[in-house]
């Protein structure tokens, strides 16, 4: 029964790790940017909902509502003002800028608000759980981030398929010059691309601050984990991330319960270096289309 | 009324000048073919009306405004639609997504392309990246249409295709052309060109050398000016035939 719940609890964490990969991969789709400040752009998320609750006295999930939309327009913004520049310098300068981005985004953080470790009450869902036997318990807080995990990639994979921004995004992420000489504005169509990655990542570090502790210094930690989701589901397709955040969460807890809590993490790390060694593209790369 | 109207206009390849002070206009209706040989600047010219090429030099007016300025999404909003060379489809795309990622209000309709356009009709569903050339050119020159513009940009349809697709596109087009776009074709195969556009315009190492009505002007004559013969032959010898609208600028620096 431990193994099945160390199943459960693997896929949950998952979700997690999906969520916070979910614009690391959007980016990298659409841009071809990987984003190394992605983590702590997630924890200015998580200190964000921090702030709002506790100055206005609000819950973490109505905090969002303010957060988010803060996260969106910083995300345009840092599209226009950083990442557009920086993809003119060619490949390796947008690594450069979002590199440096993270770490002027991890000090500012400790020098406001120190290297405390803080967090974020989920109310009563912290403690709610459905027992489902004696040695399995679903915890109600990580069955929400799953369920959210799940609307959120879904409802981007339906919008890049089924609406014309999603079009106007596949086409740009395909020919960004052509897609100009079409009529599409890809500096917008970027920028909104950015918006939504930076909403998604403030949305599951403040997920990240409910489910455990948090300080200023984890912002690259969470870019390993969602970077390792979206390698092992293959860059650039979503519904692969969700399944890489699942191998993820899997491996590291089937890991932790095969040889003990110290080896989660590693195991982790391992099925990332397995899948790089052995299937490189990822689990569910977008097929490579040639002209 | 003058839809497009472009005035001394250079663009550059580095140190290179491709286009060098080419004037040209055209009106609601023109069908203008460029031709000329590989390297004459034909391309660069096209490239640099539809805003995916920077004007080093010149002015280009489109409905009475200057648009050197202008992005290509914002040209192509103006009503300037491109189907560039080497057809340059989404292949991740469909060719249904293809033609509504593109589209703008208007009379031509995800319907009406594929109308005039039977070759893609039957591919709707299939990935871009599964097409043959003609139908990946089809599919080009659809979705410039899907922008409903008023003035159409086409640089080298026949590239690159077998005869008989090339028939079929050139259906396609003056069906185009029947319905009253104005169209500027970049073109290397002379026939198809003189058949298709009312006017010529002859491009020889990025000056347009000779220009005219595709009735008035003699297969040497073009000839001529795109192998650049008259330049070789000597000085003394008329540029076209008298009634050709000839032209007026040197073939050499």
């Amino acid at each position: 029964m431990t193994w099945i719940n160390a199943i459960i609890q693997g896929i949950l964490l998952g979700g997690l790790y999906a969520l916070f990969a979910c614009g690391l991969s959007l980016m990298f789709g659409v841009m071809r940017i990987i984003n190394l400040a992605h983590g702590d752009l997630a924890l200015v998320g998580t200190f964000m909902v921090m702030v709002v609750a506790q100055h206005v006295g609000l819950s973490p999930f109505a905090a969002l509502l303010i957060v988010l939309p803060g996260a969106a327009i910083v995300g345009y913004l840092l599209q226009y003002g950083l990442f557009t520049p920086s993809l003119r310098g060619g490949e390796l300068s947008p690594l450069l800028a979002t590199f440096g981005l993270s770490i002027v985004i991890g000090n500012l953080l400790l020098e406001v608000f120190s290297a405390d470790t803080h967090s974020l009450s989920a109310g009563a869902l912290t403690t709610a759980s459905w027992r489902i036997s004696s040695q399995i318990s679903i915890s109600a807080l990580s069955g929400v981030i799953f369920g959210v995990a799940i609307l959120v990639l879904g409802g981007l994979q339906l919008m890049l398929s089924h609406t014309q921004l999603g079009r106007m995004m596949r086409a740009t992420a395909d020919d960004a010059a052509t897609a100009e000489l079409v009529g599409i504005n890809a500096k917008r169509v970027y920028a909104v691309a950015a918006a939504i990655a930076l909403a998604t990542a403030a949305l599951a570090g403040t997920f990240f601050g409910m489910r455990s502790s948090f300080d200023p210094t984890l912002g690259p930690a969470q870019l390993i984990f969602a970077f390792e989701a979206v390698v092992i589901g293959g860059l650039g397709s979503l519904w692969g991330t969700l399944v890489g955040g699942i191998a993820l969460g899997l491996a590291q807890t089937i890991g932790a319960q095969a040889f003990g809590a110290g080896w989660s993490i590693v195991c982790g790390h391992v099925l990332f270096l397995a899948v790089l060694a052995f299937r490189s593209q990822g689990i569910f790369a977008p097929r490579q289309e040639r002209a | 009324m003058t839809l497009l109207e472009v005035r001394d206009l250079d663009a550059r390849h580095g140190l290179l000048q491709a286009v060098r002070g080419v004037s040209l206009s055209l009106e609601r209706g023109d069908t203008l073919a460029l031709v000329g040989a590989n390297g004459a600047g034909k391309s660069t010219l096209l490239r640099t009306i539809a805003g995916a090429h920077p004007a080093a030099g010149g002015e280009i007016l489109f409905d009475g405004r200057r648009i050197n300025h202008l992005p290509a999404h914002r040209r192509v909003a103006l009503g300037i639609g491109v189907v560039p060379e080497g057809r340059q489809l989404f292949l991740s795309l469909t060719v249904e997504e293809n033609l509504l990622v593109a589209a703008r209000p208007g009379e031509w309709t995800i319907d009406r392309v594929l109308e005039a356009f039977p070759l893609i009709a039957e591919r709707r569903r299939s990935r871009a990246v599964n097409l043959s050339g003609g139908e990946r050119q089809a599919v080009a020159i659809a979705r410039a249409l899907m922008a409903n513009p008023s003035l159409l940009l086409l640089d080298e349809v026949s590239l690159g295709l077998a005869p008989v697709t090339v028939d079929d596109l050139y259906r396609s087009l003056r069906a185009v052309i029947a319905a009253g776009t104005t169209v500027l074709l970049v073109e290397q195969d002379l026939s198809r060109a003189l058949g298709i556009c009312q006017r010529v315009a002859c491009m020889l190492e990025g000056r347009i050398v000779l220009e005219g009505r595709a009735g008035e002007l003699t297969r040497e004559q073009v000839t001529e000016a795109y192998f650049g013969l008259g330049r070789l032959e000597g000085a003394g010898r008329p540029e076209a035939a008298p009634g050709a609208g000839v032209a007026h600028q040197e073939a050499s620096p």
